[in-house]
């Protein structure tokens, strides 16, 4: 044994320490655990060379920048690309919500949520590998940055953690060959698995050859994943092509354009619901949820808002009658007197005019009624109203599409021709101001001027329930 | 058998190198040069393609002339390499731990401070390093790593371009034993 170990001692060795690694690469793999005290000693051996040699280059090479070259440009450069990177991320936010969802349901929900807690860090190596790509960052866990964050800049999505150690971490690219993420188109809500391929660009699997993603489409993050927040981007796609099974759909990151230098681990993300124009874009129409609606309402005015309804109306009128009269809803006894609901504005203009011709203008509270009018006041009504077709008389200003002869008598007048049939007057109840026609009001007939454009149905003066 | 070549193919084995690094400088240079392959590509980025720890566990395999010496400074350079991928922690080392065996074989046997067989080893044992590394990662690890032949080669003359001044440099630290 002593012999043979003195005679192939070379080759003893090559082979104790081959075998050795082959151990430790079999115990990794198959217990899927690391080394960490190896990496550790490492990493502390070679990052504080990294972060000294950082240091030094930027501050000798920004001196000369910042006083022979630029002066004060450059710092005024990093402030505004700080603001432009902060504008652009709200940017992204307030886009991906205003495309899914209705205008106000977006700013609530922005308003309502907050943003991600992130930390700055900067690229100070990259990491060896022959096809990883991995980067360096000098923000450990002693910053609060732990395994699995995702790591982001205002242009899209960089990568994740994969080790991180006190004073530095470990960023697995988009690119690497390991890294995969959830990923959903902008405009067709298709989804896929973003690979990277070891190269600049990444694939986007598992995406069925039926679905429909365009050249130029964005892609933004699922959230599906658990790592990456949802709504951040990802890149446009490059080329797309009929698979076998799957489409073949290549990406351009928009979050490695140049190389990334400074970056932003998320170690809160804000985890955003799925927006209801997911289901809205397959073909469901949504109603704005009740609850919301209800919360929206503005309380004490009687104007109809957007997510309001009849009875709501209805019932603030009452309020407001009440209240003018200084009753109290639900306190006066049974027998005891009722406001006069009659008060209300739009009841009272039904209650006061009931046989006064449509068109007519509003009167002030002690004027003449309607009918007592002059026949010179009437000039304005339509002519075809039907209390002209029964008098027989055309006023001299009035419109007619169909010319009509004038009766002598009421004989005639019955056997004359009928008048044309008038414009409808049913009042359109608009429940969302935002739905109704821009064209309604500019087309709608006089009577809108002299009338509110949302006039109430004309409800039984009904008190309620006291 | 020409004159070259019998100068080349000396008496079988050469003695170890009279000239040895310092402890110093054996630790040093293979933490700069692992340092340069870390740090330097994010501003050069053509400089990637330097393999500056595996040419530097060429040289001193070459100039130990000492197979386990030789085998231990590859595997720790190797796996200070690992520790700072995210590969399993062995894949470097293990092709490092083999160059430095097979180096320190060959100098054992030729005349390796001739430029021309410098400049031939170097890009061999870049050759066999890249390729070795990817048939690991491939049998080991199951990762489908793409091998392009036409481009190590390309980065094999370079690197070997590079060893001929970078073994100068490195000659000049040597110190009598």
């Amino acid at each position: 044994m002593e012999f043979f170990l003195s005679r192939y001692r070379n080759v003893t060795v090559l082979l104790v320490a081959i075998v050795a690694q082959l151990l430790l690469i079999a115990y990794q793999v198959k217990s899927n655990k690391d080394v960490p005290l190896l990496r550790v000693w490492a990493v502390s051996a070679v990052t504080p060379t990294e972060q000294a040699l950082e240091v030094v280059r930027r501050y000798t090479w920004g001196f000369v920048e910042d006083y022979f070259v630029l002066l004060g440009v450059r710092s005024e450069n990093e402030k505004l690309k700080q603001q432009n990177g902060q504008l652009k991320l709200e940017n992204h936010y307030l886009r991906s919500e205003l495309g899914t969802a209705d205008r106000a349901r977006a700013l609530a929900a922005f308003q309502s949520q907050s943003q991600s807690k992130m930390v700055a860090a900067r690229v100070i190596g990259n990491g060896t590998g022959a096809n990883s790509k991995t980067v360096f960052v000098d923000r450990g866990s002693v910053a609060g940055v732990e395994n699995g964050m995702a790591v982001v800049t205002p242009d899209g999505i960089v990568g994740k953690v994969v080790d991180a150690y006190p004073m530095a971490s470990l960023v697995m690219l988009i690119t690497d060959g390991n890294f995969a993420a959830g990923i959903l188109s902008q405009k067709n809500r298709v989804r896929g698995t973003l690979k990277g391929l070891g190269h600049g660009e990444c694939q986007v699997e598992y995406v069925q050859n039926e679905e429909k993603v365009d050249v130029g489409e964005w892609f933004f993050t699922s959230g599906d994943d658990r790592i990456f927040p949802k709504g951040f981007p990802v890149g446009q796609v490059a080329v797309v092509r009929t698979g076998k099974t799957f489409k073949e759909i290549y990406l351009t990151p928009s979050g490695l354009q140049g190389g990334p230098e400074e970056v932003l681990i998320v170690l809160e993300g804000v985890h955003q619901q799925i927006p209801e124009s997911e289901l809205s874009a397959s073909g469901y129409k949504i109603l704005p949820a009740p609850a919301e609606a209800d919360s929206e309402a503005p309380q004490g005015t009687g104007s109809p808002t957007a997510l309001s309804t009849d009875a709501d109306r209805l019932r603030e009128q009452y309020k407001q009658a009440g209240d003018a009269q200084h009753h109290v809803f639900g306190e006066g006894l049974p027998g005891s007197t009722p406001p006069d609901f009659t008060k209300i504005q739009g009841v009272r203009a039904t209650v006061q005019q009931p046989g006064a011709q449509q068109g007519a203008p509003p009167k002030p509270p002690g004027t003449q009624p309607a009918t007592s009018n002059p026949p010179g006041t009437t000039a304005a009504k339509p002519a075809s109203s039907d209390a002209t077709a029964a008098n027989g008389t055309a006023a001299p200003g009035a419109k007619s599409a169909v010319k009509t002869p004038v009766a002598k008598t009421p004989q005639d007048a019955a056997a004359a021709e009928p008048p044309p049939k008038p414009r409808p007057r049913t009042q359109i109840l608009v429940t969302d101001p935002t739905d109704a026609d821009p064209t309604a009001e500019a087309t709608s007939p006089p009577a809108t001027k002299d009338k509110p454009a949302i006039a109430p149905k004309q409800p039984p003066p009904r008190p309620p329930n006291q | 058998m020409s004159e070259f070549t019998e100068r080349l193919l000396t008496s079988p084995p050469r003695k170890e190198s009279t000239e040895r690094f310092r402890i110093v400088w054996l630790i040093v240079v293979p933490l700069i040069a692992i340092l340069f392959q870390v740090y330097v590509p994010r501003f050069l980025q053509f400089l990637s393609y330097l393999e500056l720890p595996l040419l530097i566990t060429v040289h001193f395999a070459l100039g130990r002339r000492g197979p386990i010496a030789a085998v231990i400074y590859g595997m720790s350079i190797g796996l200070v390499q690992d520790s700072l991928s995210h590969q399993p922690i062995g894949m470097f080392g293990i092709v490092k731990t083999l160059v430095g065996y097979f180096a320190a074989s060959v100098s054992m046997r030729f005349d390796v401070e001739n430029p021309i067989v410098t400049f031939i080893l170097s890009f061999f044992f870049y050759l066999f390093h890249q390729f070795f590394y990817w048939v690991l990662a491939r049998a080991l690890l199951g990762q489908t790593m793409l091998f392009d032949a036409q481009q190590t080669l390309l980065f094999g003359l370079l690197n070997a371009a590079v060893a001929l001044p970078l073994f100068r440099v490195l000659d000049k630290l040597k110190v009598a034993a």
